[in-house]
C-alpha cells in the first residue's frame, strides 16, 4: 500500500523549491503592491485614487487562471517574446494578491484613530512623517493577521502555476507521478496536500512571530493564542467589492 | 495585426455560448453544496462531544490551508478507486462545494455567535427542546445576517471555476482556451474571458451589496 | 498674537461658529467657557489647522494662518503654508493622543528632531529637562500604555512644550482624568503659565482653575461670544443672564 512512498516523496520534493520560490516571490511583490496601492487609495489626489481603484478591481475581478493564461499566451503575442513561466507565475501571484492586500493596507490605515493624526499635526509633522512615523507602525499590527490569511491563499494559488508548466509540487504529482502510479493516486495526492499544509503552518508561525513583534512595538501585550493559530477575520463585517472573497 | 475586432466579435458568442452556462451551473450547484455542508460542519464544530468538534476543526483547517486544485485532482483520481464514476462537472461541483463549505462553516459560526445569549436563555426558560431551539430561534436569526458573507464566497467561487478546465470542464475560461487553441489566436478569446469575469464578479458584487443593505450586517 | 476676523465654521447645515471676532494678546491666558456644542473646541481646532474655516481669517503673530495671497486674491492656505505658521502652536488634547508605537522619550524627541531639525542629543536633553519638570523622569523608557491617565497627560504636556510653542492650546485636558489626578495636572499647568511667556488658549470645565489662572474669560453660546471679561468680573458679577445660568448650572453640579 505504501510502496513507492519514498519515490513519491522525493519526486514531490523536487517541486518544493519552485513552490517556495513562487510563494516567496509572490509574497514579496504582493506586499510591495499592497502598500503602494493601499496608500494610493488614500491619496488626496482623485486621479491617484482612481488608478489604484482600477488596479484593485481588475485584478480582483478577473480570475487567477485567466490571468495566468493571459500572461502566458496573450502577452507574448503583444510584446513579441515569451516570459519564463516561473517569472510569469510570480508576477501574476504578486499582482493578483497585491490587489487584495491593498484593501488590507487601506483598511488598517483607516482603523488608526483620527486622534493619532491630530496628535501628529499638532506636532507639525509633515504628511509623509505622519504616515511613516506615526500611522503605519500602528496600522502594521492590524495588518498582520489578514496578511497571514492572504499569504496562505497565495500559497494555495501557487498550485495553479502547474497550468503554465512551472514544475512545482502539483506539477510533479500531476505530470510525473500520476500516470504511472494511478492505483496509488490517493497516496500521491495526500502527500501533496500534506506538503502544502506544512508550508501553510510555517507561514502562520512566521506571521505570528511578526504579530508579536508588531504588538510589542505599540506597547501591547501579545495575546495568548498559540503560535500556530491563525486569527479569523471578522467574516460578517467585510466590505463587498468585485473581489468577493475568501481572504 | 495584434488585436482584431472582427475576430473579437466572432469569438465572443462562442465563448459565452459554450462557457457561461457551465460557469453558472457549477457555481450555483457548488454554492448549494457549500452552504449545506457548511451548515453541517458548523453544527459539528459546536458539538458537545469533544472528539467530534476537534476532528471537525482539524478537517476545516486542513481544507482551508491546502489548494483547491490539489483537492480537485484528489477527487478526480481517487473517486474511480471507490467505483464512483462521476463526470468532470460533478467532480468539480463536489470539490468546489467541499472547499467552500469550510469557509461557509466559519461564516455560520460567526452568525450563530452573534445571536445574543439572551435568546438561548429565553429558549431554555420556555423549555424548548434543543433541536427546536436551533430550528425556530437561533437559525432564523443567524441565517439572514450571514447571507451577504456567503454571497461574497459565491463571487470567489465564480472566479475559481476555471480550475475545472484542468479536468476537462469547459467553463468560460475553458471555452476561451479551446477556441484559442483551435485557431491559434489567443489574444481575443482569453481577453474576452477576463472581461466576462470582470462583468460577472462586478454585477454579483452589486447584488451582494444590495443584499447587505436589505438584511443589514453584523459588526 | 491671535486674531479671529469674521470667522465662520459650518459642518454641512450645522453652524458652529458665525461671524466670530476676537484677539488674544501675547502672553495672555484666555479661557473659553460655555455649554458643550457652543464652538469652543472648534476654535482650538481651527487654530491647530485640524479644521479649516468656512469663511473669515485667522492671524497668528501677524501671519495669516488660513489663507495665502495669490496675485490679488486670497486663497485657502496649503499644507506647506500651514506648516510654517503651525510651528508656533502646540496643543494638548483631552485624550492625550500620545503615540503608542513610541516610548515616552521618543514621543518627546520625534517632532523636535523631524520638524525643528534638532540633533538627537539636543532633543533628548530637552526631553529629560521637560520630563523632570512634569515629574516623570523615571518614565523615560516606559510605553505610554503603561502610564496612568494623569501621567500620560503630563507626558503630552511635556511633548507639546518640547516644540517651544508661542501659543499653547489646552482642549479639556482634565476631562478624561480620574478626579484625584485632576489637581496635579492643573497645578502643573498653572506653574507653566506663570513661569513662561507662552500665550494660552484654554477650554475647560474647571471653573476654579479658570478663575485662578486666566487673564480673560470668554463665555460662548451657540458660536457667539456672550461675554468677554476678567475672571473676577465674569465669575462674581456677570453682565449677562446666559452667563449666570451657565455658571450656576456648572457650579451646582460641583
Amino acid at each position: 500500500m505504501f510502496d513507492n512512498l519514498s519515490l513519491f516523496v522525493s519526486t514531490i520534493s523536487r517541486g518544493l523549491l519552485l513552490t517556495v520560490e513562487a510563494t516567496v516571490g509572490g509574497i514579496l511583490i504582493a506586499t510591495v503592491l499592497s502598500f503602494v496601492f493601499g496608500l494610493a487609495m488614500l491619496s488626496r489626489s482623485r486621479t491617484v485614487r482612481l488608478v489604484a481603484r482600477i488596479y484593485v478591481e481588475i485584478w480582483r475581478g478577473t480570475s487567477e487562471v485567466v490571468q495566468l493564461l493571459w500572461i502566458y499566451f496573450v502577452l507574448p503575442v503583444l510584446i513579441g517574446y515569451r516570459i519564463v513561466p516561473l517569472v510569469a507565475g510570480i508576477v501574476v501571484l504578486g499582482l493578483n494578491f497585491g490587489a487584495y492586500g491593498a484593501e488590507i493596507v487601506r483598511g488598517a490605515v483607516q482603523s488608526v484613530p483620527k486622534a493619532q493624526y491630530e496628535g501628529a499635526i499638532a506636532l507639525n509633522l509633515t504628511p509623509a512623517q505622519r504616515m511613516r512615523r506615526v500611522i503605519l507602525p500602528q496600522a502594521l499590527v492590524e495588518m498582520v493577521p489578514p496578511f497571514n490569511n492572504l499569504f496562505i491563499q497565495l500559497l494555495k494559488g501557487s498550485a495553479l502555476l502547474t497550468m503554465i508548466t512551472v514544475h512545482e509540487m502539483t506539477y510533479q504529482a500531476r505530470e510525473v507521478l500520476i500516470d504511472r502510479n494511478i492505483d496509488q493516486a490517493w497516496l500521491i495526492w495526500t502527500l501533496v496536500l500534506l506538503f502544502y499544509l506544512v508550508l501553510a503552518i510555517l507561514i502562520t508561525i512566521g506571521m505570528r512571530l511578526l504579530e508579536r513583534w508588531a504588538a510589542r512595538l505599540v506597547g501591547r501585550k501579545p495575546d495568548e493564542r498559540s503560535i500556530f493559530s491563525r486569527r479569523k477575520k471578522p467574516v460578517l463585517a467585510e466590505t463587498v467589492s468585485a473581489g468577493g472573497g475568501p481572504l | 495585426m495584434i488585436w482584431d475586432w472582427d475576430y473579437f466579435w466572432e469569438a465572443l458568442p462562442i465563448v459565452v455560448g459554450d462557457g457561461l452556462w457551465i460557469t453558472f451551473q457549477v457555481t450555483l450547484l457548488g454554492s448549494i453544496v457549500a452552504y449545506l455542508l457548511g451548515m453541517v460542519l458548523a453544527l459539528l464544530r459546536r458539538s458537545r462531544i469533544r472528539v467530534v468538534s476537534t476532528v471537525t476543526w482539524a478537517f476545516i483547517e486542513f481544507i482551508r490551508s491546502t489548494p483547491l486544485l490539489v483537492q480537485l485532482f484528489f477527487l478526480f483520481f481517487v473517486f474511480p478507486d471507490f467505483g464512483l464514476k462521476f463526470g468532470p462537472v460533478t467532480t468539480g461541483v463536489i470539490a468546489l462545494g467541499l472547499h467552500y463549505s469550510t469557509y461557509a462553516a466559519e461564516v455560520y459560526r460567526a452568525g450563530i455567535e452573534a445571536v445574543p445569549v439572551g435568546q438561548w436563555e429565553a429558549a431554555t426558560a420556555l423549555s424548548l427542546p434543543r433541536a427546536r431551539t436551533w430550528r425556530a430561534v437561533i437559525l432564523p436569526q443567524a441565517i439572514p445576517r450571514v447571507l451577504p458573507a456567503l454571497g461574497n464566497y459565491t463571487i470567489s467561487m465564480v472566479k475559481e471555476t476555471p480550475l475545472l478546465l484542468t479536468i476537462g470542464v469547459t467553463d468560460i475560461a475553458g471555452a476561451a482556451f479551446q477556441e484559442a487553441s483551435s485557431t491559434y489566436r489567443y489574444v481575443e478569446p482569453i481577453t474576452i474571458a477576463g472581461l466576462l469575469f470582470l462583468v460577472l464578479s462586478y454585477s454579483a458584487s452589486l447584488l451582494v451589496r444590495w443584499l447587505e443593505r436589505r438584511v443589514g450586517t453584523l459588526h | 498674537m491671535i486674531r479671529f476676523e469674521d470667522v465662520a465654521k459650518r459642518f454641512g447645515d450645522h453652524v458652529v461658529l458665525d461671524g466670530l471676532n476676537f484677539t488674544v494678546a501675547p502672553g495672555e491666558f484666555v479661557t473659553l467657557i460655555g455649554p458643550s456644542g457652543s464652538g469652543k473646541t472648534t476654535i482650538l481646532r481651527l487654530l491647530m489647522t485640524l479644521e479649516q474655516v468656512t469663511s473669515g481669517t485667522i492671524h497668528v503673530d501677524g501671519e495669516c494662518l488660513t489663507h495665502v495671497r495669490r496675485g490679488d486674491r486670497l486663497v485657502p492656505a496649503d499644507e506647506k503654508h500651514q506648516q510654517q505658521v503651525r510651528k508656533r502652536i502646540g496643543m494638548v488634547f483631552q485624550q492625550f493622543n500620545l503615540f503608542p508605537n513610541m516610548k515616552v522619550l521618543q514621543n518627546l524627541t520625534e517632532a523636535p528632531i523631524r520638524s525643528l531639525g534638532l540633533s538627537r542629543a539636543e532633543a533628548e536633553a530637552r526631553a529629560h529637562e521637560l520630563l523632570d519638570l512634569v515629574g516623570l523622569s523615571d518614565k523615560v523608557h516606559a510605553h505610554p500604555t503603561q502610564l496612568s491617565g494623569g501621567q500620560q497627560q503630563r507626558v503630552a504636556i511635556a511633548r507639546a512644550l518640547a516644540m517651544r510653542p508661542d501659543v499653547l492650546l489646552l482642549d479639556e485636558v482634565t476631562s478624561a482624568l480620574d478626579p484625584e489626578l485632576v489637581a496635579g495636572v492643573l497645578r502643573l499647568l498653572k506653574d507653566i503659565a506663570e513661569t513662561t511667556e507662552i500665550t494660552f488658549l484654554c477650554v475647560t470645565h474647571e471653573m476654579g482653575f479658570a478663575r485662578d489662572v486666566s487673564d480673560r474669560v470668554l463665555m460662548f453660546d451657540h458660536g457667539h461670544i456672550v461675554e468677554d471679561a476678567s475672571p473676577d468680573k465674569l465669575f462674581s458679577e456677570p453682565d449677562h443672564e446666559r452667563t449666570r445660568e451657565f455658571l450656576s448650572a456648572v457650579l451646582e453640579r460641583g
